[in-house]
């Protein structure tokens, strides 16, 4: 057996070309469901699959495909590539380097939801591994896997790159279809949701890029395979990045249910400069942060664990953080991302962001007493749960845990 | 006179022909990309044009070049060297990169120097945190990655530029 099933390029490391994938096995499972499958059989197969979104909330995908409203009329399917949290950076890597299995799953996505057109929403940063997949989508156009009337069926399917242009917000997947539409990347009022009324209105899928890349093997391997891997909570493999204050940052694909401690020690190396870890974000910067005591580090990686943390996974974004820096440090640049990142739409948001960007450089420059802290605790306090989108409770994560659960760090900082 | 519309006509053509007949609309954010490509920035009369293009008022199309980050509506360095600061990153020195880029440049943060050659920014995730310090290098033309830099390799890069410009 491989040992990976995302991150292929490692094993094979041409597979970025068309003719070493197809000698691999690839566009099998596309032949596969499109001559011999009916749409819903897909779909419910990657339910048995227990995927679930890798964007960041974890929806199951065959759910969430299985919502596509059949008496509206085209369907999309929209490619999330606009990764852009702080710490992420699979996305990236998995279409750089296995381009042809993240493509091939958006085109099975296509195909069980019914859409002859697919978009793939790459952040602007990614501008030249955008032209590398306008010219793989060509290569596939030519060898007759993407087209009209494909394997001799009555199925035809185009799939487009759009570029962004920088914004965060854009990955929320609402705002992301505001954008595509030619307008300022703003969430939507939700519901309705995505798969009754999405990109020009009509139904959508929005997955992300992993999640979309896991489907050709699922296709392949069959659902109870991929349900089997990981744990009872959450099925199958994930490719965690590793980022911050360890010896070997980078990518790595585990099962989920890894232990922090597996991942940072022995895939990671360990903490740089041999330091002491305090704490861990695993979902990037909206992250809570987690107390990297012996019970954190041997939490097993997976959605319902890293929440009995009172954290999420999220992305699986994770930031190591060790006693080189201190917490407040932490937090003022994660206050200043989401400062500037805060679309402007609703006023906590973007009033209370601001606010605690001005309090946090006060307590950080030295200048702040304890009733600064807890005016910076009662603002995050106000934003929760009074905004349209995620980002709001996201800018509030790390301020709040932080002031918490590392409380000497502001006492030092305001002395 | 449409300057847009004539010079890039056939590429603008390819671009619309990704959407639906009557979403013109969502064409652009690729053509604000393509007006940058003279002047690495937006000018007034490239707004009016894109929007006369799309069937836009300018004032969509300006809203636009203020909320995302890379379009610019003032005319920058010719190389934009946008460093990535974000939390992962200054984990691993970019902050101390960043100040000794700038200081060795005799800028500070946001600056161009004075030669008009570069402009320093800091800048926030990239996708490629486990390669700090890195930056991207926005040009007229595009964008490209540079990672796991020093402030020397940076420096030799700025002069590998300096070159071709003569
Ligand atoms: C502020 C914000 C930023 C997000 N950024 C991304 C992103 O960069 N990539 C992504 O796939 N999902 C992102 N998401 C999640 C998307 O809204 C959406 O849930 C996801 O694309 C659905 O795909 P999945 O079910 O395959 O995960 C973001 C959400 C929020 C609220
Ligand atoms: S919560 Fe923030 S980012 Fe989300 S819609 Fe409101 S202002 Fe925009
Ligand atoms: S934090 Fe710098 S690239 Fe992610």
């Amino acid at each position: 057996m491989a040992n990976y099933i995302l991150l292929r390029h490692r094993e094979i490391p041409d597979i970025h070309k068309l003719d070493v994938y197809r000698k691999n096995g690839g566009f099998e499972a596309f032949e596969k469901v499109v001559t011999t499958m009916k749409p819903d059989e897909v779909t419910e197969i990657v339910k048995t699959s227990g995927l679930r979104g890798r964007g960041g909330a974890g929806f199951p995908t065959g759910l969430k495909w299985s919502f596509m409203d059949k008496d509206n009329w085209p369907h999309y399917v929209v490619a999330n590539a606009d990764e852009s949290e702080p710490g992420t950076f699979k996305d990236r890597e998995i279409m750089e380097s296995n381009p042809f299995q993240f493509l091939e799953g958006v085109a099975i996505a296509s195909y069980a939801v019914g859409a002859t057109e697919a978009y793939i929403y790459c952040r602007g940063e990614f501008w030249e591994l955008t032209q590398v997949l306008d010219e793989k989508i060509a290569e596939l156009e030519e060898a007759g896997l993407l087209g009209d009337k494909l394997f001799g069926t009555d199925y035809s399917l185009r799939i487009y790159t759009h570029l962004g242009a920088g914004a965060y917000i854009c990955g929320e997947e609402t705002a992301l279809l505001e954008s595509m539409e030619g307008k300022r990347g703003q969430p939507r009022l939700r519901p309705p949701f995505p798969p009754s009324f999405g990109l020009y209105g009509k139904p959508t899928v929005v997955n992300n890029v992993e999640t979309l890349t896991n489907v050709p093997p699922i296709i392949t391997n069959g659902g109870e395979w991929y349900k089997n891997l990981g744990t009872e909570d959450t099925a199958g493999v994930k490719v965690f990045s590793l980022s911050g204050r360890v010896k070997q940052p980078g990518n790595y694909e585990l099962p989920f249910g890894t232990t922090f401690r597996e991942l940072i020690y022995e895939h990671g190396g360990g903490i740089s400069d041999d330091r002491s870890i305090r704490a861990i974000m695993a979902a990037g910067a909206s992250s809570a942060l987690i107390v990297a005591d012996d019970k954190a580090l041997d939490t097993p990686m997976d959605y319902a664990s890293v929440r009995d943390l009172d954290a999420d996974l999220g992305s699986a974004s994770i930031i190591v953080i060790d006693d080189s820096v201190s917490i407040d440090w932490v937090i003022n640049k994660t206050i200043h991302f989401f400062e500037h990142e805060s679309c402007g739409k609703c006023t906590p948001c973007r009033e209370g962001n601001y606010w605690m960007g001005h309090i946090i450089e006060r307590i950080h420059a030295g200048q702040a007493s304890q009733n600064d802290v807890e005016l910076l605790h009662s603002v995050a306090k106000q934003i929760e749960n009074k905004c349209l989108c995620a980002l709001g409770e996201f800018s509030i994560q790390a301020v709040m845990t932080g002031i918490e659960r590392f409380p000497q760090d502001f006492e030092a900082a305001i002395k | 006179m449409n300057k847009i519309a004539e010079n890039y006509a056939d590429e603008i053509q390819k671009i619309i022909a990704k959407y639906p007949a009557e979403q013109k609309r969502s064409a652009v954010m690729s053509l604000l990309y393509i007006a940058q490509r003279e002047d690495g920035y937006v000018t007034k009369q490239d707004l009016n044009e894109i929007a006369e293009i799309l069937e836009m008022t300018p004032t969509e199309v300006v809203t636009l070049v203020g909320f995302y980050t890379l379009y610019h509506e003032e005319p920058g360095g010719q190389y934009r060297i946008q460093v990535c600061n974000d939390l992962p990153c200054a984990l691993r020195g970019a902050d101390e990169f960043l100040e000794k880029l700038c200081e060795n440049l005799g800028i500070q943060i946001g600056e161009t120097t004075e030669d008009g050659l570069v402009t320093v920014e800091g800048v926030m995730c990239l996708a490629a945190c486990d390669k700090a310090p890195m930056f991207q290098v926005q040009t007229g033309e595009g964008l490209a990655y540079h990672e796991d830099m020093t402030v020397e390799s940076t420096l030799e890069l700025i002069e590998d530029w300096k070159r071709e410009e003569k």
